[in-house]
């Protein structure tokens, strides 16, 4: 199969983690929108590496997964912070930083 | 003794410091404190004198080096003192008159609570003048310039609870301020011609620097001189310097601190030798002011503004002698002498007619005077024989000299000066005949409840030894040229030239003059009588009693420019420069104001922005790279 069906198929994974992200008032899901583009990321570095025939790529997406992993780490403990404040998960709620 | 001159300043200097710091525990006996620094300066002076008159004319300058004052590359100058015939003449001046006038101030302010700070303010004053005269640089001597021009503004405004002697005060301080400038200007124009400023090198390098310098020096010193010694066209805070108690009118303001202006430029003959032109300026604003002063002096009422009148003429005389050169310098000083000896002598005399008559000084209020108070009228009236020039009195051997002296020359200038000078002395003899028969003769115009007394020994001893300086210590001056040879050293020899009058003529027609002048007072003001109204007048007697309107002047010339073009400064520096700066800060709040309303606080728009940037930058680069 050529490759770059793959890179193909990262962009629609990316494309649809940010319609997520945009779209979903749902903090949790938003959040899962933003797993998913950092998959479509380490998708995309996975078949360049494979297009190249290099190791760079595989290393870098280790890099990602280890990164993901802490984030995500941090990000839920905001949510659940957030939502012990508020009662609410939802995004469009805070806007204390309106200018 | 001539070593221990510094104490001529420290002791004042001290004593002052002692009773303004120790403050009211010295209330009972801190005027005697005064007193006797005043009086142990007389004693040194005398001392460095005796000893000075031993030593042979070309020794008398001696230099007494007290500490090295601004050591700097450039500038290197050593605190000392310089005393020599004229700083003597000077210190002896200031110290006997001045210790006369501390023991009268004992009895005059004797119900003045602030008495004690009264004696502080006359100790620094002694301290600063004894440093103005002894000064061996010019900017030693600018020290005490300040020096006594600070105690002059803190003792007109001594009762300052008054606010227009408040105002008196700030007055005689701006317009000397104008002077200081003269000499400071003075100072940098010597240094940049010569890199010094002690009067030994100076005066060494004088000769050598161009003409147009030596001018310029010498008219930056002139206007250095006139404010000090209240000139035209600096004359106008002398009358309102009256403010101040009458002790300080009469050493400060007629005996010593006035005459500053006209040891300033005898001192500096050097440079004066090489400026004819600043000569002659010197001359003319002396001849000018002799005049105007003696006018003024006709028309005012007040006793003490009359006598102020008559100082600021009187130095006039003394600037037109020096401004004749080396003719004059020796004349200057010894009108100086014999000037501080009858004008304090009548200054005492008419603070004790105030003190006499509570505090009146309308002398069209006075008259008849002359039997309640017997020794302040004997006194006065030497004083007033001394000032007229009547022979054998003071007055007669130093001013007769500088009518002389300007009658010596080329050309019309010895005729339109000597003419001053001779015109001036027929009024001198007008305006102070008037005050004399206006405050002791005719019939007695009293307020009610005035009952005229003759005043304490303190006040009438010290106007006693003063009517003896004025009566004899012309003809003791005088005697031989005794004078003249004594400031030889300082002064240089003067040929003797003649007048273009003969001198017989010109002591005639001096005579003749005061005879008329006095004989028209006594007509007016002797013989008949004095309206208690002032008459309406003329207009030169209006003008005359408004001072010729000099306060108008200087507010329409000066004030009122003056004003507008900083009111206009400020303005420009509010309009432009902070308008500026004003203007922009206002643009940038704008530019956030509008910058604020992209800052939502949503989330998801921030990464919509976000996203959008991305894929705007990712186009540019693709479209743009690729």
């Amino acid at each position: 199969m050529d490759p770059i069906n793959f890179v193909i198929l990262a962009a629609i994974l990316f494309a649809i983690g940010s319609a997520a992200v945009l779209l979903r008032r749902n903090a949790i899901v938003a959040f899962m929108g933003v797993e998913l583009m950092l998959n479509a990321a380490n998708l995309a570095l996975v078949a360049f590496s494979r297009i190249h025939g290099e190791i760079d790529g595989q290393v870098m997406a280790f890099f990602v997964m280890v990164v993901a992993a802490a984030e995500v780490v941090v990000g839920l403990a905001i949510i659940i912070a957030v939502f012990r404040a508020r009662q609410t998960i939802s995004l469009d709620e805070p806007a204390e930083l309106k200018g | 003794m001539l070593d221990l001159t510094w104490l001529l300043i420290a002791v004042p200097l001290a004593s002052s410091l002692v009773l303004l710091i120790a403050g009211k525990r010295t209330n009972a006996w801190g005027h005697w404190v005064g007193v006797a620094a005043a009086g142990s300066t007389f004693l040194v002076g005398l001392g460095a004198f005796i000893q000075m008159l031993g030593l042979d004319a070309e020794e008398r300058s001696h230099a007494v080096h007290l500490f090295s004052w601004i050591p700097g590359g450039e500038l290197n100058l050593d605190a000392g003192l310089l005393v020599d015939p004229l700083s003597i003449t000077f210190v002896l001046l200031v110290s006997f008159v001045g210790t006369l006038i501390h023991v009268y101030s004992v009895a005059y302010m004797e119900h003045d609570p602030n008495r004690r700070i009264f004696f502080a303010y006359l100790n620094l004053f002694v301290a600063a003048m004894m440093l103005l005269v002894l000064a061996d640089s010019y900017l030693l001597l600018f020290v005490g310039w300040e020096g006594v021009g600070l105690a002059s503004y803190l003792l007109i405004g001594f009762w300052n609870q008054k606010p227009e002697y408040a105002t008196a005060a700030n007055k005689a301080f701006v317009v000397n301020r104008i002077g200081d400038m003269g000499l400071i200007v003075a100072m940098g124009l010597i240094f940049a011609q010569v890199g010094a400023l002690d009067f030994a090198t100076v005066f060494a390098e004088a000769p050598g620097l161009s003409t147009a310098t030596l001018t310029a020096i010498g008219i930056t010193l002139l206007i250095a001189a006139c404010g000090k010694s209240a000139q035209f066209p600096l004359q106008s805070w002398l009358g309102d310097a009256m403010a101040g108690p009458t002790p300080v009118s009469a050493l400060i303001h007629a005996a010593t601190m006035v005459t500053a202006g006209v040891y300033l430029i005898v001192r500096s003959a050097p440079i004066y030798d090489g400026a004819p032109a600043a000569q002659t300026t010197v001359a003319a604003v002396g001849a000018f002011t002799l005049i105007l002063g003696a006018l003024i002096g006709m028309a005012k009422d007040d006793i003490k503004k009359a006598l102020a009148a008559s100082t600021m003429s009187q130095i006039g005389y003394m600037m037109l002698a020096a401004g004749l050169g080396p003719v004059g310098y020796a004349f200057a000083i010894f009108h100086l002498v014999t000037h501080g000896f009858f004008k304090a002598g009548m200054f005492l005399g008419a603070g004790s007619v105030m003190h006499g008559m509570s505090d009146q000084v309308d002398m069209r209020r006075f008259g008849a005077l002359r039997a309640a108070m017997v020794t302040t009228w004997v006194t006065f009236g030497l004083g007033w024989l001394a000032i007229l020039g009547v022979p054998p009195f003071s007055g007669f051997w130093s001013k007769d000299k500088i009518i002389e002296a300007a009658f010596v020359g080329e050309g019309v200038q010895p005729w339109i000066l000597g003419g001053a000078a001779l015109i001036g002395a027929g009024l001198t003899a007008f305006y102070m005949s008037r005050l004399f028969f206006m405050t002791f003769h005719g019939k007695a115009r009293w307020t009610d409840g005035q009952h005229p007394h003759e005043s304490p020994a303190l006040m009438t001893v010290p106007m006693i030894i003063l009517a003896v300086g004025s009566a004899f210590l012309g003809l003791f001056l005088a005697l031989g040229d005794s004078f003249s040879h004594w400031l030889e050293p300082v002064t240089g020899h003067a040929e003797h030239h003649d007048p273009v009058l003969p001198i017989p003529v010109i002591m005639a027609a001096t005579l003749i003059l005061v005879a008329l002048g006095a004989w028209a007072a006594w007509r007016r003001y002797g013989a008949a009588d004095v309206p208690v109204e002032a008459p309406a007048g003329s207009l030169a007697t209006i003008a005359a009693r408004n001072d010729f309107f000099q306060d108008s002047v200087n507010r329409g010339v000066f004030e009122r420019p003056g004003t507008h073009l900083t009111r206009t400064l400020v303005y420009a520096d509010a309009a432009l420069v902070d308008g500026a700066v004003t203007k922009q800060a206002e643009g940038w709040a704008r530019t956030g104001e509008v910058a604020r309303r992209t800052q939502t606080g949503q989330v998801r728009s921030y990464a919509l922005t976000m996203l959008v940037g991305l894929v705007i930058v990712i186009v540019v680069v693709v479209l743009g790279g690729l």
